[in-house]
């Protein structure tokens, strides 16, 4: 009965709130401070690309003076523009980070030239000079933790089979593959890394299916490219193999087989972008690095990891850091064709147009 | 004829004089007051939800209110979002009348927009004039939406096909027609990493209403609910649709042509569904990608259901939702709620409009003594 009475007063209450409500209980205008708005296309806990936004987010939190304003499950339509817009104008928001490759075009374009003051950041490498100065691109080159993957993984495999679960094979995939080939190569020259195209960002199903099909094969290693490797990595749990994770921690999935991941480190980028904002810096329109700029970074090791593949991988993180190269030529695709004739640097952007797989990797690009 | 026309049309009967005025008057009312009141039920059981939440429902309506209709920019917000729900609404109200629950809006939502977006693909490469590329888009739109959802209804009738199912069934074909080629012969590969189709370009894309942030979708919606409304409500057409949908076996003794109605109902229907496709193309994306199936033929069923198949009745209904929608995202970064706190309250408000449908004729206020219920 009671119950029946706090429910009306509630009512009251809520009728009285819509009546009284405009520019009361909701305005929250803030005038100190920075406010950083983000958006994201999937779940905050995808164990995925979103997740590792989103702890970059938790972490900004953190600081004094800075306020995030966040929202998740924003489809690629016209709803993340609204969105956006929304943060800019209710929330204050002083620039806008967008999560997710669809937003770029038309959506962030359009916004930049309608608020000239509100900065705006995405997450591809899409940016170009012709485009408005206050918006921009920032992304990691995430294929240089795959290295350290791929090293820890030649020490952790007995068939000498690794396998790699890849969503589509375009440049940034592909790359990451070569890599944890090379790594793998430099701790067991004899290790080869066999790949399943699934086709598309997110298929559960077939992730499982080419999880298994790596792991009938004879695969004892799996590693994965998709947005989310929960189901890669919790189905090579289930078949007793060790894992490898990608853009988040997936170590609380995997807690027998777990080795180290490959994560991004966005925290270090937004950081960047704030402390900016506070100190009426223009900031910049690219900014892209790899572990020589803490951009990217290692899970911390799981129970998978032998105590030699942690000290060959924490020499392989020291190595990047002083920007030693992962592409030493020459080196063959799987076809037979000189691909790689000289070393590059890592961040050479001869390296951001590779669409082939090198020698040691099973599967074709087509 | 005449027995099923009395009750059908109790307006056209009765004597004119003031009567009639108040007669039309309570009738009406009963359609408006036992909405609100659901609605407002609705409200009560969510802040229950948000108490036990440990959430202040004086904050949520706040925010809901600021979010959705407090300021010019929330209000363009509310409007952007509701002008395809109108569309996809449509998709179901019409249908809905002569007795077919279609629920298959998205799959003639992306096949028209995908067809609005291949038709510009040789008129932007020539040069045409953008006036007659967005007519002919908008045309091709409408014609393949048509073309889809009159499928459901033609399988309804020729092969006794159930149509909900097909028609959902249909929008995974649909979406899968759309992927194939946007993944294939018609990608656009200057665009690597998301494809789609080739982008039609500013010059050739629906503006906005002049002063606003909002597209001619919602002009085009709204202008389309009256147009459907007179439609079924002041012609021979519309009365032969409703008879049809209260009683085929009656309307088929009468001589109705009950198999044409459905098939045409069913092509306007997916015409509405296809015209919302262009515009998402045509006003929004500026081609065709699966960002198109972004769910609004789902959330047009809901609003059709709300507003009892009335194509007027969808308009208000619309921008409630596209209200609630475009509030969502700041109660979520106010209030630390997550994302599907609008899908909640969107339930909530269904199940409750449902069960309401049991009130009407039961409060006596709203009853006229001598006058039939409307259907």
């Amino acid at each position: 009965m009671s119950l029946l009475k706090f429910d009306r007063r509630t009512f009251l209450k809520a009728s009285a709130a819509s009546v009284l409500a405009t520019g009361a209980a909701a305005g929250g205008a803030r005038a100190a401070g920075v406010t950083i708005g983000i958006v994201y296309v999937g779940p905050r806990d995808d164990f995925g690309w979103n997740q590792a936004h989103a702890v970059a987010a938790q972490a900004l939190k953190t600081i004094p003076g800075v306020t995030v304003v966040e929202e998740e499950n924003v489809p690629e339509t016209d709803a993340c523009a609204k969105t956006m817009e929304s943060m800019v104008n209710l929330d204050n928001a002083n620039i806008i980070l967008g999560t997710s490759f669809g937003y770029f075009a038309p959506f962030m374009i359009d916004l930049s030239k309608k608020y000239a003051k509100v900065q705006f950041r995405h997450a591809a490498p899409l940016w170009t000079p012709a485009l408005p100065k206050n918006l921009g691109s920032y992304f990691g080159y995430l294929n240089q933790a795959h290295y350290v993957d791929g090293v820890a993984a030649g020490l952790s495999t007995k068939s000498n089979k690794l396998g790699f679960v890849a969503a589509k094979p375009i440049a940034s995939v592909l790359s990451n593959i070569n890599s944890f080939l090379l790594g793998a190569r430099k701790t067991n020259p004899s290790a080869t890394v066999q790949v399943i195209f699934t086709g598309d960002w997110s298929l559960p199903v077939r992730e499982a299916e080419a999880t298994n099909a790596l792991v009938d094969a004879g695969a004892d290693v799996i590693t994965c490219h998709v947005d989310s490797p929960k189901v890669v990595i919790e189905t090579a749990e289930k078949r007793g193999v060790k894992t490898c994770g990608h853009n988040a921690s997936q170590a609380p999935l995997a807690p027998k087989g777990f080795i180290t991941g490959a994560e991004y480190k966005w925290i270090t980028i937004y950081k960047g972008y704030a402390s900016d904002l506070t100190a009426g810096k223009t900031l910049p329109n690219m900014v892209s690095g790899g572990y020589e700029a803490d951009m990217v970074q290692n899970t911390p090791f799981g129970a998978g990891a032998s105590d030699a593949a942690r000290a060959a991988a924490t020499s392989a993180i020291a190595d990047l850091k002083a920007k030693k190269p992962i592409y030493v030529g020459p080196l063959k695709d799987n076809k037979g064709n000189l691909v790689i004739a000289k070393t590059y640097d890592n961040l050479d952007p001869y390296l951001d147009k590779m669409d082939y797989l090198l020698e040691g990797v099973q599967g074709s690009t087509t | 004829m005449a027995d099923i026309a009395e009750p059908l049309r109790p307006a056209v009967i009765a004597p004119k004089h003031w009567g009639d005025l108040s007669i039309r008057l309570r009738r009406g009312a009963e359609y408006i007051v036992i909405p609100l009141l659901a609605l407002a039920i609705t409200a009560l059981l969510f802040s229950l939800l948000l108490l036990a939440l440990g959430k202040s429902p004086l904050e949520f309506f706040a925010l809901v209110e600021r979010g959705g209709f407090g300021t010019s920019f929330s209000l363009q917000n509310t409007l952007q979002r509701s002008s395809p729900l109108i569309l996809t609404a449509l998709c179901v109200a019409l249908p809905a009348r002569i007795g077919l629950v279609v629920i298959g809006g998205e799959g003639a939502l992306v096949l028209g927009g995908f067809a609005s977006a291949v038709v510009a693909i040789p008129m932007v490469l020539g040069h045409v004039p953008p006036l007659l590329t967005l007519c002919l888009m908008a045309a091709a739109g409408m014609l393949v939406g048509a073309f889809w959802i009159g499928i459901v209804g033609y399988l309804r009738y020729a092969r006794g096909v159930n149509e909900t199912i097909s028609s959902l069934l249909m929008t995974y074909i649909g979406i899968a027609i759309m992927n194939f080629f946007v993944e294939g012969s018609l990608r656009d590969l200057s665009n690597p990493n998301k494809p789609s189709t080739m982008p039609i370009g500013d010059a050739y894309m629906v503006g906005q209403i002049p002063g606003t942030d909002v597209h001619w979708g919602l002009v085009a919606g709204i202008v389309l609910s009256i147009l459907l409304y007179i439609l079924l409500s002041r012609t021979t057409f519309g009365f032969a649709v409703r008879v049809a949908g209260g009683n085929p076996r009656a309307a088929l003794a009468q001589g109705l042509p009950v198999g044409k109605l459905i098939v045409i109902c069913c092509a306007i229907a997916g015409a509405c569904a296809g015209l919302a496709g262009f515009f998402e193309v045509a006003a929004i994306q500026g081609r065709a990608n699966a960002s198109l199936a972004a769910g609004y033929g789902y959330t047009g069923i809901l609003v059709s259901f709300l507003a009892r198949h009335n194509p007027l009745a969808i308009i208000p209904v619309a921008i409630l939702f596209g209200g609630i929608v475009a509030s969502g995202g700041l109660i979520e970064r106010r209030m630390g709620l997550p994302d599907a706190t609008v899908l909640v309250v969107q339930g909530m408000a269904f199940v409750v409009l449902l069960m309401s449908e049991t009130l009407y004729g039961r409060f006596k206020i709203f009853q006229v003594r001598g006058a039939a219920d409307r259907t």
